[in-house]
């Protein structure tokens, strides 16, 4: 009796809890949909009944939303196809070898996950700015693939390991050469990992702020997290949109919201690796 | 630390002595340089994108950047200066300390909400605790941009929501209640935040944990007359100690680079030194006021800092590769 008592306590606290916690993202689409109107009134609107969609209208007319949305699909794409090569690549050679300085290259693999932005992009603005690529995607990208390869070849390194060795050896001794019996047998095989590490550099790259509001100042070259952040700040007379601000920042968040619900379960598995195991 | 070339490496030995490693292993001890051709893509990413602005670091924490390096004139060595400025000034003192407290509290918070969240999701029925786990991966997957831009509407102070749902205590009237304003409410503003958006990723792993502790050990505990105090302080917590210290040392590493979260703030509410934490300090002395000696010097402290911090991190994680 008591026991089931505390389960429907407890149910109730975990509502209670749930509905904080999405309170905010509740609150950023319900605003979205009001009207500057509804919005400034001293009683705010709870439910947006009376809905509108001219704030999203006026996001996805702004030049800046869609220059903004051009740079931050080039920039991830670029690192995205390269982050996934020279992961794999990376992965095989440390899942699969025993060399001279692996252990080196893991630590590096390792440490460089810990690095905090502010502790480099002073420096790494300082060396975009010598070689003129302060405000190009290709600045921004190389120093975002340093930022994401060292966690993607973590992740897959796990994948590739998982394959067992028999299998390329099979394939070896059907002719293959080393790379080719990867290529053909592991490789395929790798497809999950690759998805999930992938997603998981979108999301990173995607929602970069540290480093994109210091290497990236003109107003076209912009990713997207910099134009909201513009977009919130450029009041209208002192007013700020706060629908049309919201509207943006749900155009931001949607991609890696959708990303993150098919590959959380994986993300917190990469990170806390083998501590659960025993 | 950003250098892994194949240089001389003491650890490297370690497989081929181990009996189990070298049987299972390196099937083939023919030599092939085919590994250091696959991992040159990555090492030479790192060394571009980290290794040469580390160097560059390092090597310029000891220059000197005034107002002639503005007119063009190159910087000069000036040995330990830039750090002993740095260590003699109370400034840095003041905001390196708030730093160290905020990570420490803001992650000790995150850690205690986060467990509390696992075991309150072990024990209610199926269908709520689908409903907290939506609701936190909603939290946990907004960008950091947007949720400090959905977090300073919700304290707007005329028109947001917060003021105007405080004020329903009675007594109470909030409404026109800056909050980003007084240094200590600034932070705290910060520190709901983070932990806001941090508490899924804790309660996920933990409750994770939690699930492998096996219903048998805890009857058997049950039978010998274990009360539920005792049997989650006895049983469960030396369980799932392992990822309780991983997951601590994340948190402390994550919260210490805050720089995007506090730069967020202050653009929207006040600026200032009284509202900096290390990374926004080096922003300022670095993109701010030209001052790259000292901004690297700042730098170099927080690379250290944070490589104390992660050490046992990385060692847990060095592990794991050896077992693999």
């Amino acid at each position: 009796m008591s026991r089931s008592l505390l389960r429907g306590g407890g149910a109730t606290l975990a509502v209670v809890l749930a509905a904080v916690w999405a309170f905010p993202v509740y609150w950023m689409i319900n605003t979205s949909f009001q009207t500057p109107a509804s919005i400034n009134r001293l009683t705010p609107t709870f439910f947006p009944t009376s809905g509108t969609l001219s704030n999203y209208q006026s996001v996805l007319a702004d030049n800046g939303f869609l220059a903004g949305l051009g740079m931050s699909l080039t920039v991830t794409a670029i690192v995205l196809v390269l982050c996934v090569i020279y992961a794999v690549l990376a992965s095989f050679a440390i899942a699969r070898f025993r060399f001279r300085g692996r252990t080196s290259f893991v630590l590096a693999v390792i440490i460089v996950q810990m690095l905090p932005a502010e502790a480099m992009f002073i420096a790494q603005y300082k060396m975009l700015a010598s070689v003129n690529l302060l405000n190009s995607i290709i600045g921004v990208s190389v120093i975002y693939l340093a930022m994401v390869v060292p966690f993607t070849t973590w992740m897959l390194r796990g994948f590739v390991a998982g394959v067992p060795v028999d299998l390329e050896e099979a394939a070896m001794i059907d002719g293959c050469t080393r790379m080719g019996a990867f290529r053909r047998v592991t490789f395929p095989l790798l497809a999950p990992g690759i998805v999930a590490s992938g997603v998981f550099a979108f999301v990173q790259v995607w929602n970069e702020f540290a480093l994109a509001s210091i290497i990236l100042t003109e107003n076209d070259k912009a990713t997207l997290p910099l134009w909201l952040r513009d977009f919130a700040q450029t009041s209208n007379l002192g007013v700020t949109e706060w629908g049309q601000v919201m509207a943006g920042s749900v155009l931001v968040a949607i991609p890696v919201i959708i990303f993150f619900m098919i590959v959380q379960g994986r993300m917190a598995q990469g990170l806390v690796g083998g501590a659960v195991k025993g | 630390m950003t250098t892994p070339a194949p240089v001389a490496d003491p650890a490297g030995s370690t497989p081929q002595s181990e009996p189990p490693a070298a049987t299972r292993r390196p099937r083939r001890p023919r030599r092939t340089k085919l590994p250091y051709w696959l991992i040159i893509p990555a090492v030479s990413t790192l060394l571009i994108g980290l290794g040469y602005p580390v160097t560059w670091q390092i090597i310029n924490s000891f220059k000197e950047y005034g107002l002639a390096q503005q007119f063009g004139q190159p910087a000069e060595f000036i040995g330990l200066q830039n750090y002993a400025s740095l260590l003699t000034d109370t400034v840095f003192w003041t905001i390196a300390a708030r730093s160290v407290a905020f990570m420490a509290l803001t992650a000790l918070i995150t850690m205690a909400i986060g467990i509390a969240f696992a075991l309150l999701m072990k024990a209610i029925p199926t269908w709520s605790r689908i409903v907290l786990q939506v609701a936190m991966l909603l939290a946990w997957s907004m960008p950091i941009v947007a949720q400090m831009t959905v977090a300073n509407w919700l304290i707007d102070d005329r028109n947001g929501v917060f003021n105007y749902m405080l004020s329903w205590i009675p007594g109470l009237d909030m409404v026109g209640h800056n909050w980003l304003v007084e240094p200590l409410s600034f932070f705290g503003v910060a520190m709901t935040i983070i932990v806001w958006a941090s508490v899924p990723f804790v309660a996920f792993s933990v409750y994770a944990g939690l699930t492998q502790v096996s219903d048998e050990v805890l009857e058997a505990a049950q039978l010998d007359g274990a009360g539920r105090f005792q049997t989650l302080r006895l049983i469960i917590m030396p369980i799932i100690r392992p990822v309780l210290v991983i997951l601590l040392l994340l948190q402390l590493i994550w919260d210490l680079r805050v720089f995007a979260q506090i730069q967020l703030l202050q653009d929207f509410g006040a600026a200032g030194e009284r509202y900096d934490l290390l990374g926004t300090y080096i922003y300022g002395l670095g993109i701010g006021q030209g001052q790259f000696g000292m901004a690297s010097a700042a730098a170099m402290v927080v690379l250290v800092l944070t490589l104390a911090v992660s050490w046992g991190y990385v060692r847990s994680m060095l592990k794991e590769d050896k077992e693999s």
